[in-house]
């Protein structure tokens, strides 16, 4: 079971977007996918149509007072899996804080789904938190959405740093633009510049487009209903990216 | 119509959505004796008539032509597999390995997959989905018409599957479609409304004969019948042993002719005059025909167990035996087929079921005694049948031969039993059947070391003949290959003056060494085996004397007939 983890410090730079729309594509090529949506926001569980609701909440997770898996849902696609969010999210801090060995927790409780699931997407809140730690030693691979600014570079050093820094397990780092728009120069030229200074930079770009910004509208992944969108397409090659420099195995089910 | 009736059922809580409609094609399968079945197991191929499903909201990847679903009687799915374009029958090598294979290996066995009967028709997927226009579960549709061996309207089927977390929405919509008119929750399922229509019942072929009448019906009546029985199993055998669709046609064949032969044997005498004697050398010629084809069959059926045994040789040594046998095979089916194809084969069957229908119907002529009836005719046949084998037991416990008794004494006591166990299987219904279950297997426990050491007999002599005709095919490969040298190559001319050399000892003089040496010791481990059977042999010939069958079927000392 790979576990993939979509991050980045700031909010609205397309975590969410990004998570939804690989873990679409993750289980339409035939993997059995499960998408954690830890942001009490919630934003992908609204997407999926999922009420955002666990019970037990986030204390009750941790504490193993049920399993994880009795809280997941079937989002509308085959192999897709949805593990919703829960207002008490904003609290799993403190949650982490009681349990023995906090930073692990995620890694603990993830375990028992190795057998059910071939790939887990992890969508994550904003933030520097023990939550984050937590998901640092439990992912594979970071996925980390940066929008083409001039604080860009900066950005992705101090998050490699922060790594660096880890003991233990660390995960490998895959950063992609988020939000570009060709017509700016500056995104131009950030795009172009960094993936050659910078091996963790994927060479596919998600653009700033509307059709990113339906998802909410429409409640469902781009490619579920705008296959053919260059939007779709721009995904479909970070899924491949992603799925090349993490070593994922051919999936055991064809889709 | 029923779409828009399911939606009404389902309203205003649920809404339902088509996500895919096509047109499908359903096959039944099972073994020739019901093997699935018999198991509590529902066999059905699914494919669509375009090859491609595009099914599954929005995922795209491509889908089988055809999908196997193994369901329970009850209709719960067991495991599923893709198949390419499969022809039935099939054995179970032609699913794909996996778990479907897997769960259909200990049931089915080396028996083929037969098809039942097909339907056509349209299956349709509903998405059921909540206010938030959420799938929380997901609807099938079929529609389904009987296409073959007969035509006929099926009930339609639908079958609603949760969504993961969604579990009380699909109690709940479940409920709401049972409310609804016309409507009924499956209880009897499709698969018996195809039996229904097509006039087949599960467990209509059994490779068992017995009489069904009562003993004081005349035996000459209740033997036709038991005859007749085991007519109908070679003819209903036939015709897929020569289309060579599983090796288990053959063996209910075999074992039909063999009965056949032992009732002649053993209680010909009550049939009308001459009737044994005149058709017992026909199902002799019979027997024969089919011998070589069957032996080849079990051998290469246990073939990968017995390279699998091998310690000192490696399982691959033996493949040049497997050749050898799989060719042999060839050629022994083109007699065999030449037989049961033979006008001979045809006259045969005939003749014989217009005299065991004469037999069954005839009426004493005026005056004249009726014969035995069969209550009688059973208790004196199985009795000398008992005291065949006591006899022969007996001696070979007494003779107490060092390392056991010699192989034609164990084989002739196989012989006996086997002769008293068909009795038993004939005239069983006249006895009580807990009686005759114990009565069985005390002689079960004979048979078996017997048939062990029978068994290894067989192979091991067969491993010697086999030996024999690789050697001798090797011989004469090497004497032609001396005169016969191959003609020279493009280009070879010009080079230095050839000569004539004598064969080399070429490649496959090792490979055909490596042969003989695992031949040598399959030899010897069938060999322990025997000892083995041959050791315990006394002892379970003890036992079984001890039982005292007699007693058990309430059969009393000699019985006299008159």
């Amino acid at each position: 079971m790979k576990i993939f983890a979509t991050y980045n410090i700031k909010g609205g730079v397309g975590k969410t977007s990004a998570a939804v729309n690989l873990a679409y594509l993750a289980g339409e090529a035939g993997y059995r996918t499960l998408l954690w949506d830890l942001d009490p926001q919630a934003a992908a569980s609204y997407v999926f149509r999922v009420r955002p609701r666990v019970k037990g909440g986030a204390k009750g997770l941790i504490r193993g007072a049920r399993p994880l898996g009795d809280a997941i849902k079937g989002t509308d696609f085959d192999l897709l899996d949805l593990l919703p969010a829960d207002f008490t999210y904003r609290n799993m801090d403190l949650a982490l804080d009681k349990a023995k060995k906090p930073a692990r927790q995620l890694s603990r409780l993830l375990g028992p789904l190795a057998g059910e699931y071939d790939i887990v997407f992890l969508d994550c809140p904003p933030s520097i938190s023990l939550v984050s730690e937590n998901i640092l030693h439990a992912v594979h691979t970071l996925l980390v959405p940066i929008i083409p600014t001039t604080l860009s570079e900066r950005t992705f050093d101090q998050l490699t740093g922060f790594i660096d820094s880890l003991n233990g397990s660390r995960p490998e780092v895959l950063a992609f633009f988020s939000m570009v728009d060709r017509r700016k120069r500056l995104h131009r030229d950030i795009t172009e510049r960094l993936p050659a200074s910078r091996p963790g930079i994927a060479s596919a770009t998600i653009p700033a487009m509307t059709l990113v910004e339906q998802m909410a509208v429409r409640r469902a992944p781009v490619p579920a209903f705008a296959p053919r969108s260059a939007a779709a397409q721009r995904y479909r090659e970070l899924w491949a990216e992603l799925r090349t420099r993490s070593g994922t195995a051919d999936p055991a089910t064809p889709g | 119509m029923l779409a828009r009736r399911i939606a009404t059922a389902l309203e205003p809580r649920y809404s339902i959505a088509q996500e895919t409609r096509r047109r499908e094609r359903q096959v039944w399968l099972d073994t020739f004796d019901w093997r699935l079945h018999s198991a509590g197991l529902v066999l059905r191929q699914l494919s669509t008539g375009s090859g491609r499903g595009g099914h599954s909201m929005g995922v795209t990847g491509s889908r089988p032509s055809a999908e196997l679903v193994l369901t329970t009687d009850a209709g719960e799915q067991v495991a599923s597999a893709p198949l390419g374009s499969p022809r039935w029958p099939a054995l179970l090598d032609a699913i794909p390995a996996g778990a479907l294979r897997d769960r259909l290996d200990p049931v089915a066995g080396v028996r083929a997959l037969l098809p039942l009967a097909r339907a056509e028709g349209t299956m349709t997927l509903f998405r059921v989905l909540d206010g938030e226009h959420k799938t929380v579960a997901r609807l099938r549709l079929e529609v389904a018409s009987l296409a073959q061996p007969v035509g006929g309207t099926l009930p339609a089927r639908l079958v609603l599957t949760p969504v993961r977390g969604y579990q009380p929405d699909t109690d709940r919509a479940a409920r709401l479609l049972a409310a609804a008119d016309g409507l009924v929750p499956g209880s009897r399922s499709v698969f018996q409304a195809v039996l229904a229509n097509t006039g087949r019942q599960p467990g209509d072929y059994r490779d068992k004969v017995a009489v069904t009448l009562p003993a004081p019906a005349p035996a000459r009546a209740a033997v036709a019948g038991v005859l007749l029985g085991l007519a109908d199993t070679i003819e209903a055998n036939v015709g897929f042993v020569i289309r060579d669709v599983d090796i288990e046609f053959l063996h209910d064949l075999r074992v039909a002719v063999r009965r056949t032969r032992s009732a002649l044997k053993l209680a010909g005498d009550v049939l009308p005059r001459d009737l044994a004697a005149r058709f017992a050398p026909e199902f002799k010629w019979l027997g024969d025909l089919t011998t070589p084809t069957r032996d080849l069959d079990v051998n290469l059926a246990g073939f990968g167990d017995l390279a699998g045994r091998l310690r000192a040789a490696a399982p691959a040594d033996l493949e040049p035996l497997r050749v050898q046998l799989a060719q042999r095979r060839v050629t022994e089916r083109r007699k065999l087929l030449r037989g049961l194809r033979s006008a001979r084969f045809a006259e045969l069957m005939t003749a014989w079921r217009a005299a065991l229908d004469d037999a069954a119907a005839a009426r004493p002529r005026r005056g004249r005694h009726q014969g035995p009836d069969a209550g009688t005719v059973a208790a004196d046949r199985i009795g000398r049948a008992y005291r065949r084998v006591v006899k022969r037991g007996a001696a070979i416990s007494a003779a107490g031969t060092a390392g056991g008794p010699p192989a034609e004494d164990m084989h002739s006591l196989r012989k006996r039993c086997k002769e008293l166990r068909y009795l038993l299987e004939f005239f069983g219904s006249l006895y009580e059947p807990a009686a005759l279950r114990r009565a069985v297997k005390d002689l079960k426990g004979l048979q078996d070391c017997l048939g062990e050491f029978q068994d290894a007999q067989v192979q091991r002599d067969e491993i010697r003949e086999f030996a024999t005709q690789m050697l001798t095919q090797r011989a004469t490969q090497g004497t032609r290959r001396h005169h016969r040298p191959a003609p020279p190559g493009p280009g070879e001319l010009a080079a230095a003056p050839r000569r004539w050399q004598p064969a080399p000892a070429g490649p496959g003089a090792g490979e055909l060494a490596a042969t003989l040496l695992a031949m040598g010791e399959l030899t010897a481990r069938l060999d322990a085996q025997q000892r083995r059977a041959r050791a315990e042999v006394a002892g379970r010939f003890g036992e079984f004397a001890e039982a005292g069958v007699l007693r058990t079927l309430g059969i009393g000392g000699r019985a006299a007939m008159s």
